[in-house]
């Protein structure tokens, strides 16, 4: 998509990447279903209007880079990675298949326009790190962007490359946290409390703004006004909703894990996702 | 073999700008000369070891050709996750470098004591492990992971280790150098028991034994064909390694002897008994311990050379 896409635009790319997930997670009945729509407009803005990426080029070098650290979100970025024109779209029917290449939690071996594997959690954040400090050496312009969700900053190794990636000004690091307040097993709140979380990010020495994560002008004018403060990694927190875009998967732990029956429940689904 | 590494590593910094060096904040008098003569090649990492691979895993993925330095198993097993998906399953230029392999921090403690290293890093996809023999092994190795493409474990001694090889060897990844041609036994060693396996090699061939020694430098992957060539060629086989009994060199060398069929030399390893160290000791106390020393090691294998060869004394 051109970089002169319209907000309208991005919306649609986002409503295309909930339909993608949706059947691919109905058909494969794998989980994190909440985890990926939650994600969707974060990604469509990004591939739509702020990654400097060539499809045509994924190993080119002065690409920007995207990590998709929350791992399990792989439907939405195989999807997103499609979309972008990486690889075709008939390739989405190998995820989680036997004999594909597209496993459950997001994998770049055989997949071009991932830069990452991942799926264990706080893995991302420390190895864009390591590509933001090496880009700022060599005092190239590309950036790195690390999308992550908000039960993984319990991991301590996030804390580790965030005490780093201040202490060395990385101002070409970006981490979107898709803040939708619901992990594994139950609310964020109740599980390993993160409040106040842009607090934090402050107290460490990154650039934060807060904004929502379903906001395609918001995303879209914060991602372009990088970096927020001069010197300073980027915080994003951007404030999501598991499940955005189906009503009855909104909000709810459940739809962490349980994939969406192939059938009705999937057709009411894409229904409202379409209608959106 | 530290200072060996370090030296070795700022001449190929010199020539080549890819080589970097991320330390996990150790390094003392090591790493200042690398520090201060290419600043853009180095990072303190700080004390936060997850961090310092993924950080060297982004580098590498970006161009860079990364060692990563620590002490005992800091570098390794405090961040094995980050060293299997990051390095090994993006075939990063990663290579992990660990100083005091074996029990060369003895007397720190039971934490300070690399004993499961190798085992459990020749168990990764991708991964090379090297651990060589003597400094002049280690310059070599050094340079040798420099040039190999993808993550490598590099398992050094600490200081103070003797020079063994009386040339410098052809030093050649994934191949055992030997020191000593033999028909009688093979002593396989590698590390820093290289030097005890030289003494009692010395010591063995004064009973009038033919005995071969190799230096098994590169452990992942293993030169199987010189472990069949010792197994046909000679009688015995004795691996000796500054590392648990279980996994490391002997584990990958009985792995070998278990699947080779027809006739061959029966093996025993000699390494640290698999458990942990309950009395404190510096590095000599605790391999005399273990049985390491060269006094040891005879007493181990003396009696099964007066079986298979009707020595006596």
């Amino acid at each position: 998509m051109a970089r002169t896409a319209s907000d309208d635009d991005l919306r649609a790319l986002a409503r295309r990447l909930r339909s993608h997930s949706l059947r691919m997670i109905s058909e494969a009945k794998t989980s994190h279903i909440g985890s990926c729509l939650s994600l969707a407009d974060i990604l469509a803005v990004l591939y739509g209007s702020v990654l400097r990426v060539d499809p045509k080029r994924p190993e080119w070098a002065d690409r920007d880079r995207l990590i998709v650290s929350k791992g399990h979100a792989a439907a939405v970025t195989y999807a997103a990675v499609a979309e972008a024109g990486f690889m075709p779209l008939d390739r989405l029917g190998e995820y989680a298949r036997n004999g594909g290449q597209l496993y459950g939690h997001v994998t770049h071996a055989g997949v071009p326009g991932v830069e990452m594997s991942n799926g264990s959690l706080g893995h991302g954040l420390p190895v864009g790190t390591g590509m933001a400090l090496t880009a700022k050496r060599e005092r190239r312009d590309w950036r790195v962007f690390v999308l992550m969700s908000d039960g993984e900053c319990d991991e301590g190794s996030n804390w580790e490359a965030i005490l780093f990636a201040a202490h060395h000004g990385l101002d070409n690091l970006v981490i979107v946290i898709d803040y939708n307040k619901i992990q594994s097993l139950d609310f964020v709140d109740k599980t390993i409390r993160l409040e106040p979380l842009a607090d934090k990010f402050r107290a460490f020495g990154w650039g934060v703004r807060e904004v929502d994560g379903h906001g395609v002008a918001a995303l879209r004018s914060t991602l372009g006004s990088l970096p927020l403060e001069a010197g300073k990694p980027n915080a994003i927190i951007a404030h999501t909703i598991k499940g955005k875009g189906v009503s009855w998967m909104e909000g709810k732990v459940l739809w962490h894990y349980r994939p969406p029956a192939e059938g009705e429940e999937l057709a009411r689904a894409l229904a409202e996702v379409e209608a959106s | 073999m530290r200072t060996a590494f370090i030296k070795a590593l700022n001449e190929l910094a010199d020539s080549d700008s890819r080589v970097c060096l991320v330390v996990g904040d150790l390094g003392y008098s090591v790493i200042e000369e690398f520090a201060n003569k290419h600043p853009d090649q180095f990072v303190n990492a700080g004390v936060a070891e997850q961090n310092m691979i993924g950080l060297a895993v982004g580098m590498a993925l970006s161009g860079k050709v990364v060692f990563t330095y620590s002490i005992g198993n800091f570098g390794t097993l405090r961040c094995l996750e980050q060293i299997r998906n990051d390095a090994c399953y993006h075939r990063a230029n990663v290579k992990v470098v660990a100083v005091g392999g074996g029990l060369a921090y003895g007397n720190l403690g039971v934490t300070h004591h690399a004993s499961e290293d190798v085992a459990i890093l020749r168990a990764l996809p991708n991964m090379t492990v090297v651990a060589p023999g003597d400094p002049i092994e280690a310059r070599l190795a050094t340079r040798a992971v420099v040039a190999l493409d993808g993550p490598c474990y590099l398992r050094l001694g600490k200081a103070g280790e003797p020079v063994v090889h009386t040339t410098e060897p052809v030093f050649e990844l994934g191949r055992a150098i030997e020191l000593r041609p033999g028909s009688d036994v093979t002593l396989i060693a590698s590390g820093g028991m290289l030097a005890t396996a030289d003494q009692v090699a010395g010591h063995l061939a004064g009973k009038g034994l033919s005995v071969r020694l190799l230096s098994m430098h590169t452990i992942k992957p293993l030169d199987c064909d010189a472990v069949v060539r010792a197994a046909t060629e000679t009688r015995f086989v004795f691996t000796l390694e500054e590392h648990s009994i279980e996994g490391g060199l002997g584990g990958a060398v009985a792995e070998v002897l278990a699947e080779l069929e027809g006739e061959h030399a029966p093996l025993k390893r000699i390494g640290l008994r698999p458990e942990f160290n309950r009395v404190v000791g510096d590095q000599r106390y605790l391999k005399s311990l273990h049985g390491l020393d060269e006094e040891g090691v005879m007493k181990t294998i003396q009696p099964i050379i007066s079986r298979s060869f009707r020595l006596v004394g």
